[in-house]
């Protein structure tokens, strides 16, 4: 029960606390029912009582100065109608018994004033709820009391509490469900605002960083306030981050060009081949920082855009062609051949040109780069439900790398050098377009297809 | 058939004296069953001719059960319950008023039974008295010394009737003796309480010198040999019966209303064995099943509901009611103001 309420959810202790309430409640309710209700039957009967002994204390008459009784048939009848209750009566004058049963008891006669007194208690083997009454009657000009005892026993009353008992346990069982129901709603509703919350900050994609906006409770607005601040900073931070990065690639690509044609120069007027060699392999890691701080700006501004789309209509063959004709040079220095093919029409598509630019070429970068020298990669574009642009190469493949770990940053195959964010980069565009980025590896481990999926 | 079951050991009409009982029966009659073991006692007011066929049945059903039947007015068996807590297993009475007065001071047993279930609760109370007839109050008239005068229709028409015609009617008139019949007491009060007619007729009727009587049967008899022409508040049932023997007689409800008594069963508590009495409340609850017996005995069984339905018939309702008439001071009035009006010079 403590374990529950201590690390089960707020719901859960809502509704059962709420439960407990309604229990009482019920319980409550059920107890006044039948307090009330019982002692309704009983003022009835008491009532009916009294009736009886007035219309018995009405009958008494006097005859050559002697009380005599016209003993009334609706007397005795009226008790008799509500329940087949046992019927005794007695009728005494200066304490003398004039008619009825002679031991019905008195009832502690002095405290009787010339009102009606009630009790219960025992006559002829049962329990019998009784009246006295005293009544004046005058006989030859003096008075004298007249005391009337009406009982009944209490078969009817039983009978009658009982049928109460029994729709009183119905009626705060009904309730207590009902207010268990209720609790359980109300716990969900109270929560609902929570729920809506964290709904809608679950559902966010990785890179929305927006506040939380939206109505949400007096309770939960602390809690909202120090999210939408956390949010700001976050954001704040990794845009800090972002920009350092760009700003350090930039500073680092533009020394490295100028590096770059020194060493040409240099490479040019060198006559030793070891020398040679050696500022080759310069050339060759300097190529790749200024490919890494390229894909480092890329992946920069490709997080940027990301956040500010910016839509128009691009005609994907045309983009596709543009790419592979940027990076024929390139694919030229390994003798790499590019095939396209390419479906021509209804191959319009709404994006963002600048992004799908960045995300094609990274993925040729990619297949070019893992790629052996003198092979093909093969290029199609086109729609079948969703838009397809495919680039299948003869490379080692990926094999042995979990798919999806290729998009992250860093994850490189082994003796390639490389940042590894192509990929990443192209991952972000298609999530950005609602797309996404498959890798089909193919069966003999040679070669690999990389297909960047766009919706319709 | 069996002779020797059925054998009457003793037909006696007796009145005790100086016996062990102090209250008095009028007949006796002792069924023998199989066995010796089981003996079922009743008490009742209703004639050995009457209930006879009803314990045939009985014991051809439970033939295990000898049964000892004792006849007695409704007076003499309150004075075997009441008083002398005599040793009966099931007390049968038309006095319905003395049969509540027992229930009421704790003096009858409850029984329950799937029949019982079934009663209508106007026929039962307190699930200790059972009705189990419903007989209605008739008067009877002799066709052949009647003539040819209209017949009456309400108690009103006949008080005229008696008014207009003295000398005719003068001693021909019989009805119940109210100061020692228990069910002629019932039905005086019961009319006393639905109708002003009845101290009229009651006032004619004495100074008719009216014949008074002990039971039904006497009066039947009566009108049917030409004593009397007319008999007031005769129980339908054995006037209905009597037909058959008696065709100069004819039966006459009045319209303005007719009181239906109920016959009643109840087990008292000195009874020794409940199960067996028991076994006969149902059985006479079953009544209306065997419409032979209904033919046989003449008793309508109380399960027909029909003349509870008829806003002719005054059913007397089994309740604390019918206590009142027995009231001591009540009774007293009563039976003098009758008196009074009966006995004129």
């Amino acid at each position: 029960m403590t374990l529950i309420i201590q690390t089960g959810s707020i719901q859960r202790r809502l509704a059962l606390q709420l439960s407990i309430v309604a229990g009482i409640l019920s319980f409550t309710l059920f107890m006044l029912i039948q307090v009330v209700a019982e002692r309704a039957a009983m003022d009835t009967q008491d009532n009916i009582l009294k009736a009886s002994a007035a219309s018995i204390a009405d009958a008494l008459y006097t005859e050559n100065g002697i009380v005599r009784l016209e003993l009334p048939y609706s007397a005795l009848s009226m008790l008799g109608t509500i329940s087949q209750d046992r019927v005794f009566y007695r009728v005494l004058f200066k304490g003398e018994t004039l008619t009825g049963y002679d031991d019905l008891p008195l009832q502690n006669e002095n405290s009787l004033t010339n009102k009606s007194k009630f009790s219960t208690f025992r006559y002829k083997g049962e329990e019998v709820r009784s009246i006295m009454l005293k009544r004046s009657i005058g006989v030859n000009g003096a008075f004298s009391d007249a005391v009337i005892i009406v009982a009944q026993t209490r078969l009817g009353l039983n009978l009658i509490s009982q049928k109460i008992t029994r729709t009183a346990t119905a009626i705060g069982v009904v309730f207590f469900l009902f207010g268990t129901g209720l609790s359980v709603w109300a716990a969900n509703i109270a929560l609902t605002p929570l729920n809506r919350i964290a709904i809608a900050v679950s559902r966010r994609g990785p890179k929305d960083l927006r506040p939380v906006t939206g109505t949400s409770p007096l309770e939960l607005k602390p809690l909202v306030d120090a999210l939408n601040s956390f949010i700001l900073r976050l954001k704040s931070s990794l845009l800090r981050s972002e920009d350092f990065i760009s700003e350090a690639a930039h500073r680092v690509r533009t020394p490295l060009a100028t590096v770059r044609t020194q060493a040409e120069v240099i490479h040019r007027s060198l006559n030793k081949s070891k020398n040679k060699t050696a500022l080759r392999e310069m050339i060759r890691a300097i190529d790749e920082s200024s490919r890494s701080a390229g894909q480092l700006l890329d992946h920069a501004m490709v997080n940027f855009r990301a956040d500010q789309f910016e839509v128009n209509t691009v005609n994907l063959p045309e983009l596709v062609r543009d790419v592979c004709e940027r990076l024929s040079p390139l694919a030229g220095l390994k003798d790499i051949v590019i095939n396209i093919q390419s479906q021509e029409s209804d191959m319009s598509f709404q994006g963002d040109t600048i992004l799908l630019q960045n995300a094609l070429r990274n993925i040729l970068d990619n297949a070019i780069k893992y790629s052996p020298d003198d092979s093909e990669i093969s290029v199609n574009c086109f729609r079948n439900e969703k838009f397809v642009i495919s680039f299948q190469d003869s490379g080692r493949g990926f094999s042995g790398i979990d798919h999806t770990d290729r998009f992250t940053r860093g994850t490189n195959v082994s003796d390639v050098i490389g940042s590894g964010l192509g990929l990443t980069i192209a991952n972000d565009v298609a999530i950005a377009h609602g797309g996404s980025l498959f890798i089909n590896d193919s069966k003999k481990g040679v070669g690999s297809c990389v297909s960047l999926v766009l919706p319709i | 058939m069996r002779f020797t079951r059925f054998t009457d050991l003793i037909t006696l009409t007796f009145i005790l004296t100086g016996s062990a009982f102090s209250y008095e029966i009028e007949d006796k009659k002792f069924y023998k069953g199989n066995q010796n073991e089981e003996r079922l006692r009743i008490i009742s007011t209703a004639d050995i001719t009457a209930f006879e066929p009803i314990i045939m049945a009985f014991q051809k059903e439970f033939q295990d059960i000898d049964i000892d039947y004792v006849v007695a007015s409704s007076s003499e068996i309150m004075k075997a319950i009441y008083i002398e807590n005599a040793k009966f297993d099931l007390v049968i009475s038309s006095a319905m008023d003395l049969q509540t007065k027992l229930a009421n001071d704790g003096l009858a047993q409850t029984y329950k039974s799937i029949e019982v279930e079934k009663l209508p609760v106007w026929a039962q109370w307190r699930g200790q008295v059972f009705g189990f007839t419903q007989e209605p109050a008739v008067m009877v008239i002799s066709k052949q010394h009647y003539g040819d005068l209209p017949l009456p229709k309400t108690r009103d028409q006949f008080v005229a009737l008696l008014r207009q015609y003295p000398d005719k009617f003068r001693g021909r008139i019989g009805t119940y003796d109210v100061t020692n019949s228990g069910l002629g007491y019932l039905f005086a009060t019961q009319d006393s309480r639905n109708t002003d007619s009845f101290w009229r007729l009651t006032d004619i009727m004495g100074r008719l010198k009216v014949k008074l009587y002990c039971c039904s049967g006497d009066m039947i008899r009566e009108v049917s040999n030409g004593q009397l022409i007319f008999a007031y508040n005769v129980l339908g049932s054995y006037a209905q019966n009597s037909l058959k023997n008696f065709p100069e007689i004819e039966i006459v409800s009045f319209d303005d209303f007719s009181t239906v008594m109920m016959r009643t069963a109840l087990i008292p508590i000195a009874s020794q064995r409940p199960d067996l009495a028991g076994k006969m409340i149902d059985f006479l609850l079953k009544l209306d099943s065997r419409q032979d017996l209904v033919a046989l005995s003449g008793l309508q069984p109380v399960t027909n509901g029909n003349l509870h339905e008829d806003k002719k018939t005054r059913p007397i309702r089994l309740g604390p009611g019918l206590l009142v008439f027995l009231d001591r001071l009540r009774k007293e009035n009563f039976i003098r103001n009758w008196e009074s009006s009966i006995y004129q010079e």
